[in-house]
């Protein structure tokens, strides 16, 4: 080869290929194109033994060099691999083939294709997503750190009753607003990450209140209360919705909604202090759920307003759905009426139903205000509200 | 059923024959079938679970072309009479060599130094790590089994050392100290430097074979040119910046394929006869 000249020099020092040779090589390769010479200058005599088999793997030609000991040529072979430069900032749609790859990172392409059906910004998206993240991060709570559970007093046993079963029926609930976030995490691309990091919080947070809950429960000595069917019936039919932004909808702006009412009702008359306490934290990681729903949903329909009648027809399919069921079970409602008017006696239960159907009213109220909010006309938000499941979620 | 529901094919595809060493072996192959759609040659692929079988299958006509070892091509040609063709290979097929790796301490500086010791090798039918370095051990005068004792590692027989296993458990021998010597594939042995498998510190490269080649697609003599023409254009034309090919490439070990050469087996050749392997 006396007439080529090297287009470059590496050297490797005294180091062999194992021992980071191969690196120093890669380098010097990189900016080369094909075809061009590497003068390679090293002092392992294990160079000689390494070289040939490496050039063969890599794609490049060794060529044997009568220039001395320590002299080594390799003529580039093949070329990098072709790469592709997804959107740096949000895209309207993700692509399968951009994978798990950070948004803002090269990717390689021919890498496999992601199944993420839900690829597309408009499907996902909110405006609001770094203050709900940044209030998620900031008020995390833990159930040991920030619970006086020593503060537990010994409840009459009517009350102490009373507070398993709200526990028991608000931790069937956490499940269903865990399960759904949960399985729609795993088909949004991850393009859009800051919406997996608020539904991945909203994960989080309901597994520590069905924890949270549960935990109450059993510290009064009484244990768990009676799950009913008419509640398991309307969270059935929260489970199947299979749109992630009507899911969105009847979980965190309809159901959530309500239970935001139904927590303050319960901090404001629960007969204990770790109720109460346990109460207000639910209440304001529920108020971000709420807040990430409304800010969806006002997304979604300030570019699709024509999807509202279908959201509608959601609410009424689920309402004849649950037609049979004829209202809030029992079990909860009679807990409610305890906590409410603090005991037993018919003064005590007077007053506990007189609060009970103040709630009613309330939530009723606010989800009509919420609705309004998302752009339905006032007669529209009274129907729907109207048509909200009894069983609150 | 409408008439336009099956459509017959006017040419019968061409029929290649692989040996499944390891699972990928299907997904490479079902990958490559979509590249020879997309450039119009019809083809399918049939695998075999060894070497043996497919060459047998190859014989009587049930695959037009066999992705062959060396070993394979060297009994194709056995058994035609030489009447058989290469057709492509992989860039990494051409110029291959095998490493005997001693210990750094051994007392060993030449080849004949082995006699009396343990040599381990990988599996019996590897050309690469063991009947390739074993005929160049004989022709240095140590007769395997006579002038040496082998230390044979038969991961997955019949598929001629196609599986990195058996050259890995040579090393793992030699590490040990239950071998004086290892026979190892030149890219395997920097595998095992960088993965740990033997430690650079305490061995030494004490012989390399001359080069050989490895794998290539081979043809029936009587197999008209005009049956392959197009398979061979289109893997001349698989190109490694082709996203579709170019994981198949890497799993496949190769950066482009090349035009196949018959000049590469005569050491493999030397050994068969030698050690009468098919006789």
């Amino acid at each position: 080869m006396p007439n080529r000249i090297p287009k470059a020099q590496a050297d490797l020092g005294d180091l062999a290929l194992h021992e980071g040779g191969a690196m120093l090589l890669r380098r010097a390769i990189a900016p080369l194109r094909e075809g061009d010479l590497l003068e390679i200058c090293g002092g392992s005599s294990e160079l000689v033994e390494q070289l040939p088999a490496w050039c063969r793997q890599q794609g490049h030609r060794y060529l044997p060099l009568n220039k001395g000991a320590g002299f080594h040529w390799i003529e580039r072979g093949a070329s990098d691999p072709p790469l592709i430069r997804p959107a740096q900032e949000l895209a309207e749609t993700a692509e399968p083939a951009w994978g798990l790859a950070p948004r803002g990172a090269t990717v390689e392409a021919g890498g496999p294709a992601f199944s993420f059906p839900l690829r597309r910004k408009r499907e996902v998206w909110a405006e609001e997503l770094d203050a709900i993240r940044q209030q998620a991060a900031n008020n995390q709570w833990s159930l040991i750190r920030d619970i006086s559970w020593n503060a537990l007093p010994r409840l009459a046993p009517e009350l102490e009753i009373a507070v398993s079963q709200a526990m028991t029926f608000l931790t069937e609930n956490e499940f269903a607003a865990l399960y759904i976030p949960a399985r729609f995490l795993a088909r949004i691309h991850p393009h859009y990450r800051e919406v997996l990091e608020v539904l991945a919080f909203q994960v989080t947070d309901e597994a520590r209140h069905a924890e949270a809950f549960t935990r109450r429960a059993e510290a009064g000595g009484t244990g768990l209360g009676t799950t009913a069917n008419s509640g398991q019936l309307s969270l059935h039919t929260l489970l199947e919705e299979s749109e992630f932004t009507t899911a969105v909808f009847l979980l965190c702006v309809m159901g959530e909604g309500t239970f935001l009412t139904l927590l303050q009702f319960l901090e404001e008359n629960a007969p204990d202090p770790v109720t109460a306490a346990l109460m207000r934290y639910a209440h304001r990681d529920e108020a971000r759920h709420v807040a990430f729903g409304v800010s969806h949903l006002r997304y979604v329909l300030q570019r699709e307003p024509e999807r509202r009648p279908a959201l509608a027809a959601a609410v009424e399919r689920r309402s004849r759905l649950l037609a049979s069921i004829s209202g809030l079970s029992p079990y909860v409602h009679d807990a409610l009426v305890i906590l409410a008017g603090g005991g037993l006696s018919p003064e005590q239960v007077r007053e506990g139903a007189r609060r009970v159907a103040v709630l009613h009213r309330e939530m009723d109220r606010a989800r009509s205000e919420r609705l309004q909010a998302l752009g339905f006309s006032a007669e529209e938000a009274v129907r729907l509200s109207a048509h909200h499941t009894k069983n609150f979620m | 059923m409408g008439s336009a529901s099956v459509r017959p094919s006017r040419i019968q595809p061409l029929r290649v024959g692989a040996v499944a060493y390891d699972p990928k072996v299907v997904t490479i192959w079902e990958g490559f079938k979509t590249y020879f759609e997309r450039q119009g040659v019809e083809m399918d692929f049939v695998l075999y679970s060894h070497y043996d079988a497919q060459v047998q299958a190859h014989l009587e006509a049930e695959v037009d072309v066999a992705w062959n070892s060396p070993l394979a091509w060297v009994k194709t040609q056995i058994e035609t009479r030489g009447a058989c063709r290469t057709l492509v290979m992989r860039d990494t097929d051409r110029d291959l060599t095998t490493k005997i790796i001693v210990r750094q301490s051994a007392e060993i500086a030449t080849l004949a130094d082995l006699r009396g010791k343990v040599v381990a090798v990988g599996a019996s039918d590897s050309p690469q790590a063991t009947l390739i370095p074993l005929s160049l051990l004989d022709e240095a005068g140590i007769s395997p089994g006579q002038g040496c004792r082998v230390l044979y590692h038969d991961v997955m027989v019949g598929k001629h050392g196609d599986h990195v296993g058996g050259e890995r458990e040579a090393a793992y021998a030699l590490a040990a100290g239950k071998a004086d010597a290892a026979c190892v594939l030149d890219s395997n042995y920097l595998l095992f430097l960088n993965e740990g498998t033997l430690d650079p510190d305490t061995t030494r490269v004490l012989a390399t074979t001359p080069p050989y080649d490895h794998c290539n697609f081979t043809a029936r003599g009587d197999l008209p040119e005009e049956r392959t023409q197009r398979f061979v254009t289109a893997l001349l034309e698989m190109s490694f910046q082709d996203p579709l090919v170019r994981t198949l490439m890497e799993m496949e070990g190769l950066k482009r394929w090349l035009p196949g050469r018959t000049t590469g087996y005569e050491q493999l050749k030397r050994a068969v006869e030698k050690f009468r392997f098919y006789a």
